[in-house]
């Protein structure tokens, strides 16, 4: 991603170089709002001098690329004359022809991608047997058709040109071979002492065969230690239920079951395992159909912003630290007997107020209530929850429990720990890290860095040649997921095999390779230990092979989800209180939205994914409320210094709506050194002051302000609906009194000089529920992926170029301190009566005979008069050619059925044109008419929360026409009559009225 | 005082002045015509090909059925071009030692593809479809001309967004019925225009003139 | 009461002659034919000659790595996807219009006064056209397609879009183009004659001779040269109003608010004269001065064009005041935000900027004794000029910086390459500029001529 490296750069993170270049003319720019604008250094120097800002061109030098442009460039004035001659090209058939491939038809397999190793079931879309696209997998409990941003990118992170392609040895080119003679020869000598000296470090592990072959080796090796970590570990909620029950369980949600929802600092709408079927269930409850329709009710106690939050009826904003006791405070308001609480400082008289309505509200839902405890929170939260749970009859009807979906549970950190100490005291003669990245994220006080050259022979199995493997005697390249076979189970237990799309691009091996050496059994294909596996876990299947195939086919393992288990709450759950000593700040520590704990930090189109509520791109940045940065003086983009725990870290300040004060929340996986190109130096690493004893939590956090300014990129830099409605919101009651709230100033034949245009057939149109979007994003990868949309880089991101067809606008409604935090997906509106039309001087944008607002780039000059004078402004342009034209690797990962759009023309969505047409030919090819829910764009099929509807609004009968016949339908910006084909569905909240006192009508 | 000028540049002067009117005028027509000579268009052009492979001989005389080797075309985008394996069905038993056949001998033999010369090309942006063309009865050869006397295959029509919208414009110029598709040898009747009248309203043929039609 | 300064200074204004006293055919002919042909080439003209020059190899290389690079080059982004490039344009052009209201109206309307400037304006004119000329065309994402916006048999059986303001724009500009050029070659041809006659050596000779078309001042030739002279006139007047009005249209048809505005036209117009005068003033003082064109360029000349100044500058005061009033008249929150933004928000400055350098300094203009002061005329004309390109740049940014949804509100901030590309093309203006006056007739002889004639007929009559 050739243009990425030239504007991903970010100003290093050292103090002095960012001071010098603030006092130069060239701070990197960036803007704010109004208000905001007016007292920036920079906006004050722009009132002096009518230019501020002098270089902005991302490559004032040239090099090839550009000098190709010219080439192009004069080519084409030579093409003046209109004499161009299309290149001879060649037609390459096959020798001999694949059964079941058809030349440009797409071929579906289904498999799954895992995230902290649970796995997500997905359909992946196969072109000529390259993978374009993943879908969700509708037969997938934990899909349920839906995908999130990570697994849409991972075809990116397939084909991505910076995967490590060769094993390296010693920083040397080695071979497989030479490498499984080092490691036999190695295990040989610990054969003695039956492989004392041998540590074997993964991610977690779910998958079944996975964990067979690690038990066999293991067999092998009896004193061979197996450690699991993940720097964003479920320690927590294991340890919670270990708390709680005594053991460690698995927990599983029932959503739909609950009509009041309570989360304790959890966003487990939008992150964890199960999260897409949570987010889904969650919206059925608030699909308000008319004014008698029913709302489920969400608080939230939160700290850190987040969707879930922003989805809630009522927040309560609290430091991290504090939810235990509040918690606690529930559930003694609730009438359990739990430990003591000491309250530092006391809730305020609103604060009990609010959780004695709470707890009322509780009591009234009885078996119908449900307590979400934070992934971050300790134990005994949740632990807490449990009992509070239990309390309200809660098990087996909203929450159950099963057997943990890890091969083996354990407290990954207390492992992890044990591992440095061993290695320190040279216990560890070799070790085998697969997947792994503990030099970049493990602990910092663990000091990976220093100790892993200690270990006589290291090795590594990484997709990556990162900073582990720079410090490993051996890196093996590791197959991508969609490269390699395996299994792994889903948030509720369920396995689903992973099956290959293509041969490993790079060489690349999979986990079952690597143990496959280990084991000595190098020779057998990785397919038939997954099929053996499964074959000796179905003895009584008669025709395995069936079984098999239709395993592979629909992309779970027949009734392979873990029954629900019974579990027998401890008596003292309750008691226990973490005692915190938070003195001064208290930091908390995050996964990042969009590249997690770092695994992602080369994907370009995460990096370029707005973070939800910052809509922040390309960086990381320290959180802090509007009030505690006042009282530290601190503004959004000073580079601010974090002190804790004896370690240092310069990170941009953000000062976050809602957040709690006196907090501050940090988010790891940035700061790369060895990421690759896309990634390496982006924001900074929370991970260097993230000590093994506080992994998500702590107190005595020092901040000091740098003086220098770091810039950041966000996508949205008006975050105040400034007296206009482009999301409209009511309360339940007040919906239930006047349901036409929204279309308050609906005008249903508004006048025009032209007569109205008749639409035979099919005409296309959409419905976006806002009462159901939890602004997750997914939608936007996934529209990134179907249409070949291109990344551009921080710095172009910076001067609103970024490219998405599909943006999530957020607005903040109330104080600043504690704002209502509302998303609003914007696409192309394919208005009827659409400005950028008219006012296009070659007719490259038009109207279609089925309501489409069509763009053609290959017709477009690039006048940008339509972006102008689109009120909505969704066209994207192509200011350079942010398309990668180079990057071989890249071409095979385009969607064949979408232009790649070149430098200097218009862009925007498309309704997905290319699949309204494939189902169009099919539906004319058998003669019939084409089904309501046939045709599904790409943004409406990874929505979890089913907020997006597409369909045909010529036919009543249509979901769509029926979402657009309700009363909360309303219209973008309607008052300008461009009668838009996309319309909205108002939001509702459904407050406690015990809370909120309802504005009368 | 003494001309400068010799009297001539009078003549000379007025001829100019016209002339580069006409001139101009002349030149736009010359850029117009150029874009249709078979130079531009490579129309006519029989491209050379790793093997002489003959419509005339396969499709004419000896009667083979389109799709017996563009297999594709009924279900997909691409007709799809014959595998290596399609020619041998036959050559394994015929020709078997025919030296011009040796290129695809080879090719089975090594499992290495034979890369033909495209004949018949359209640019990227341009998303055509056979299937559905076939389907709603335009025949092979309405644009691949008459296939069945071409010794090496040529390119018959310009493929210019100008011709597709001849037929986009008015389909019933050109439709056949769907039984006479994939008839290599098809006269369109004389009465054309009541039969292709006929099979719009039969096989429900619209003007598909939208650009997203072809252009995405 | 005729004895009260301002009036007695009326009275000279009133009897200044637009000709200096003491000149016959002959010495007038010498006296502007020698700027040509006798004098040496001035220091001053070889100073500012290259330092034109240099900016126009500026130009160059802002286009070349533009062609090269891409309008991302520019500042420009969404939402304001038009930066400087249409500022520039709408600046240019209306620059032009001047010339063509002095050459082609005052013509028609018999201003005797208007003949020793409308020489130099109608050349103003054509430069400032063939500035304004290469913005839209190096504007586009894709410049090489730029012909795609003329209707000509294409193979794809494409037409422009007729019903878009920018199709309309492509014809207007290369319309009032070719008629610029018309009429001001014309009008040059007897004097390239005269030139011709004059020059010594033969190299010139031949060069005014080809361009002289063989005029040998026979009375047909004169008789044709009015008649031609008149028509292209007539084909210019209408063309002094339609073609800003059009460019009014890129922004009037827009739903844009700060664009969609039905004043667009006329203020557009005036605009264009007002801006016009202003950069004719800010030439002839200057010139005047360098080649002592005192008595050919007088005092009176000056004087009257402070007063189209005047006038067509409380026009666009108007404008601005309607923009303002009809926001708030409109009730529409959108158009009252956007004016609002305009006097509050980010570019504030530049609005008031604006209003000074157009409403307020122009008031001077009121006062004979700041109109007979060449310095002050040069000063106000000259904060004309920056005035009305603010106009364009507040027009243009922040109308689009800040729209409907606030979501999707930007700041523009220009790159060292729309500065560069902005000044590269005040470059080759004067690059032409000083061509022109060093080598061909700034002043119309024989128009001078006429006019010693009629200054003979008004001594007779006395």
């Amino acid at each position: 991603m050739d243009i990425d490296r030239k504007n991903a750069g970010q100003p290093d993170v050292d103090i002095s170089a960012l001071r010098k270049a603030s006092s130069g003319g060239d701070t990197p720019r960036f803007w704010r709002g109004l208000d905001e604008l007016a007292d920036t250094p920079e906006f004050r120097n722009h009132k002096e001098n009518e230019f501020p800002h002098g270089a902005n061109d991302p490559d004032a030098k040239l090099d090839r690329r550009d000098l190709l442009k010219v080439m192009a460039a004069s080519a084409a004035f030579a093409g003046l004359s209109g004499c161009t001659k299309l290149p001879t090209q060649k037609i390459v058939p096959y020798v001999r022809q694949p059964e079941e491939i058809i030349p440009g038809k797409p071929l579906f397999y289904a498999t799954a991608v895992t995230l902290g190793g649970v796995a997500t079931g997905v359909l992946v879309e196969s072109h000529m047997a390259r993978p374009t696209k993943i879908e969700g997998n509708p037969d997938h409990p934990g899909s349920l058709g839906a995908t999130d941003a990570f697994s849409q990118a991972s075809v990116l992170g397939l084909y991505d040109p910076d995967r490590s392609q060769a094993e390296i040895h010693d920083g040397r080119i080695g071979s497989w071979a030479e490498f499984q003679d080092e490691l036999s020869t190695a295990l040989g000598a610990e054969k003695g002492n039956s492989g004392s000296g041998v540590r074997l470090l993964t991610p977690t592990i779910t998958s079944p065969t996975l964990g067979d072959q690690i038990n066999t080796f293991l067999k092998a090796y009896p004193s061979v230690k197996w450690v699991q970590y993940e720097s964003v570990t479920r320690d927590n909620i294991r340890e919670g239920t270990k708390l709680a029950f005594g053991e460690y369980v698995n927990t599983v949600y029932r959503v739909d079951q609950a009509d009041v929802i309570v989360t304790l600092d959890s966003d487990f709408l939008t992150s964890g395992p199960g999260c897409l079927r949570y987010a889904r269930e969650f919206a059925r409850k608030r699909r308000v159909e008319g004014p008698d329709s029913k709302m489920n009710r969400l608080y939230a106690f939160e700290s850190t912003p987040t969707n879930t939050g922003a989805m809630a009826d009522h927040r309560l904003r609290m430091p991290a630290s504090f939810v235990d006791d509040f918690a606690h405070h529930l559930a003694r308001e609730l009438g359990l007997v739990v430990g003591d609480v000491i309250f530092t400082p006391p809730p305020t008289r609103e604060q009990f107020a609010w959780i004695q309505a709470l707890a009322r509200d509780l009591e009234r839902h009885l078996g119908a209530s449900l307590v979400v405890p934070g992934d971050q929170q300790p134990p005994t939260v949740h632990a807490i929850a449990y009992a509070i749970n239990a309390a309200l009859r809660n098990f087996g009807k909203t929450i159950y429990f099963t057997e943990p979906i890890e091969v083996s549970p354990v407290n990954q950190w207390d492992s992890i720990g044990q591992l440095a100490a061993d290695i320190r005291a040279g216990g560890v003669t070799t070790l085998l890290i697969m997947g792994s990245n503990p030099v970049y994220d493990a602990p910092a006080d663990l000091g990976f860095k220093e100790i892993l050259p200690k270990v006589p022979f290291s090795v590594r199995l990484g997709l990556y040649e990162d900073e582990t493997s720079a410090l490993c005697h051996w890196h093996i390249p590791q197959a991508h997921e969609l490269e390699s076979w395996g299994d792994a189970r889903g948030y509720d237990g369920t396995a689903t095999v992973i099956q290959p799309l293509i041969a490993p691009l790079y060489g690349g091996k999979s986990e079952v390779d690597f143990l496959a050496v280990l084991n000595g059994q190098a020779s057998k294909p990785s397919h038939d230990f997954i099929h053996d596996y499964w074959q000796a876990q179905r003895p009584n299947v008669d025709r395995f092979d069936a079984f098999w195939e239709k395993t592979l086919r629909d992309g779970v393992v027949a009734d392979s989800a873990f029954p629900p288990k019974q579990v027998s709450l401890k008596a003292d759950a309750a008691m226990q209180v973490t005692p915190y000593t938070v003195r001064g700040l208290e930091i908390v520590f995050r996964p990042d939205h969009t590249v997690w704990d770092g695994r992602f930090a080369n994907n370009g189109w995460l990096q370029e994914l707005p973070k939800p509520l910052t809509m922040l791109t390309w960086d990381s940045v320290a959180m802090l409320s509007p009030k505690t940065a006042e009282r530290l003086g601190i503004k959004s983009e000073d580079a601010i210094e974090l002190k804790y725990h004896g370690r240092t870290i310069v990170a941009p300040a953000w000062v976050t709506p809602g957040h709690a004060d006196e907090s501050v929340t940090v988010f790891l996986g940035y700061g790369r050194t060895r990421s690759g190109r896309v990634g390496t130096g982006t924001g900074f690493d929370a991970g260097w002051i993230r000590p093994l004893a506080t992994p998500w939590i702590g107190g005595g956090l020092e901040v000091r302000k740098t003086g220098a300014r770091w810039a950041l990129a966000t996508t949205q830099t008006q975050s105040t609906m400034e007296g206009r409605e482009p999301i409209r919101i009511a309360t339940l009651d007040v919906y239930q009194k006047n349901p036409k709230f929204a279309q308050a100033d609906a005008d249903e034949n508004p006048l025009s000089l032209y007569p109205a245009v008749k639409y035979e057939g099919n005409q296309w149109g959409m419905a976006i529920d806002l009462n159901a979007c939890t602004g997750c994003g997914g939608c936007v990868v996934a529209c990134q992926a179907e249409n070949n949309i291109a990344v551009v880089g921080k710095k172009e991101v910076m001067i609103g170029r970024h490219m998405h067809w599909i943006r999530i606008d957020r607005y903040y409604e109330g104080g600043v301190d504690d704002p209502g935090a509302y998303h609003e997906p914007v696409l192309c509106m394919h208005c009827e009566n659409a400005p950028c039309e008219v006012v296009c001087p070659v007719v490259a944008t038009v109207h279609s005979s089925e309501g489409l607002n069509e763009m053609i780039y290959n017709r477009c000059v690039g006048t940008r008069y339509c972006s102008n004078n689109c009120p909505y402004k969704v066209r994207r342009f192509n200011f350079y050619l942010y398309s990668d034209w180079d990057t071989p690797s890249l071409f095979g990962m385009r969607n064949p059925n979408v232009s790649v759009r070149s430098r200097g023309v218009m862009e925007k969505c498309s309704y997905c044109v290319q699949r309204i047409n494939a189902v169009k030919i099919e539906a004319e090819e058998q003669d019939r008419p084409i089904r309501d829910g046939e045709i599904v764009t790409a943004c409406q099929q990874s929505c979890p929360s089913e907020a997006i509807m597409f369909g045909n609004i010529n036919d009543p009968n249509s979901r769509v026409s029926k979402l657009k016949a309700n009363n909360r339908n309303y219209k973008l910006l309607e008052e300008l009559n461009t009668r838009p084909r996309t319309t909205y569905l108002a939001k509702l909240r459904n407050p406690n009225p015990e809370i909120e006192k309802t504005p009368a009508v | 005082m003494a001309q400068i000028f010799h009297r001539s540049t009078n003549t000379i002067s007025r001829v100019s002045i016209y002339g580069a009117v006409i001139l101009i005028a002349i030149l736009g027509y010359a850029v117009n015509v150029v874009n249709q000579t078979s130079y531009v268009t490579e129309v006519h052009n029989a491209r050379p090909q790793p093997v002489p492979f003959s419509h005339k001989h396969h499709v004419g005389e000896l009667g083979l059925d389109c799709r017996y080797c563009h297999s594709s075309v009924e279900d997909s985008s691409s007709a799809g071009m014959p595998a290596t394996q399609t020619c041998m069905v036959c050559h394994s038993q015929i020709w078997t030692s025919a030296a011009i056949l040796e290129p695809v001998r080879a090719s089975y033999r090594d499992s290495t593809p034979i890369a033909w010369t495209r004949v018949n090309a359209l640019p990227d942006f341009v998303y055509f479809n056979h299937s559905i063309h076939v389907a709603k009865g335009v025949g092979c050869t309405t644009c691949h001309g008459p296939v069945a006397e071409m010794n090496i295959t040529w390119r018959e029509q310009s493929l210019y967004m100008r011709w597709c919208l001849e037929c986009h414009n008015s389909p019933e110029k050109y439709l056949r019925p769907k039984s006479e598709v994939f008839n290599a040898f098809y006269k369109p009747p004389a009465d054309q225009e009541a039969l292709g009248n006929r099979l719009m309203s039969e096989y429900k043929v619209r003007k598909l003139t939208d650009c997203t039609t072809c252009h995405r | 009461m005729a004895d009260s300064p301002s009036d007695r200074l009326a009275e000279q204004m009133a009897n200044v002659p637009i000709l200096g006293p003491g000149y016959n055919y002959a010495s007038v002919t010498d006296k502007i034919s020698a700027i040509v042909l006798a004098r040496r080439t001035p220091k001053w003209w070889i100073f500012g000659f290259l330092i034109s020059f240099a900016l126009v190899m500026l130009l160059m290389v802002s286009v070349t790595y533009l062609l090269v690079a891409g309008v991302g080059i520019w500042g420009i982004q969404i939402p304001i996807a038009w930066g400087f490039a249409i500022i520039n344009f709408v600046w240019w052009i209306g620059i032009g219009h001047a010339g063509t209201l002095i050459s082609a109206i005052l013509l028609l309307l018999r201003q005797q006064w208007r003949t020793s400037i409308n020489r130099f304006a109608e050349a103003m004119t054509l430069f400032a056209v063939s500035c304004a000329g290469i913005f839209p065309l190096i504007h586009m994402g894709r410049p090489w397609l730029g012909y795609w916006l003329f209707p000509y048999p294409d193979t794809m059986k494409m037409w422009p879009n007729f019903r878009s303001p920018l199709v309309w724009d492509a014809f207007a500009v290369s319309t009032y183009a070719t008629v610029s050029l018309l009429f001001w070659f014309i009008g040059l041809i007897p004097d390239l004659a005269t030139l011709r006659d004059r020059a010594r050596n033969r190299a010139a000779k031949m060069i005014y001779g080809l361009l002289a078309m063989g005029w040998r001042g026979s009375a047909v030739h004169w008789e044709r040269h009015e008649t031609a002279s008149l028509l292209l006139a007539g084909l210019a007047t209408p063309l002094v109003l339609s073609v800003h009005t059009i460019v009014s249209f890129d922004f009037a048809f827009a739903i844009v608010p700060g664009w969609h505005a039905t004043i667009f036209p006329p203020y557009f117009v005036a605009g264009a004269i007002y801006a016009g005068f202003a950069m004719v003033l800010t030439l002839s003082i200057p010139i005047r001065k360098l080649f002592r064109l005192e008595d050919f360029i007088t005092m009176r000349h000056l004087d009257n064009m402070g007063k189209v100044l005047l006038a067509t500058g409380l026009i666009v005061g108007y404008g601005y005041m309607m923009e303002a009033f009809s926001a708030f008249y409109s009730g529409n929150q959108y158009e009252r935000f956007m004016i609002l933004n305009r006097m509050t928000g980010p570019y504030a400055p530049m609005y008031w900027m604006l209003i000074a350098c157009n409403i307020v300094t122009p008031q001077f203009l009121w006062f004979r004794k700041v109109r007979a002061k060449v310095g002050a005329l040069f000063a106000i004309a000259m904060v004309v000029n920056v005035g009305m390109w603010l106009e364009r740049f507040v027009i243009v940014v922040t109308s689009l910086h800040r729209d409907f949804l606030p979501s999707s509100w930007g700041i523009y901030y220009p790159t060292r390459w729309d500065i560069f590309t902005f000044v590269g093309t005040i470059g080759l203006f004067l690059f032409l500029v000083f061509l022109f006056i060093r080598y061909l007739p700034l002043i119309s002889i024989f128009e001078m001529r006429t006019l010693v004639a009629s200054e003979e007929e008004k001594k007779a009559a006395n």
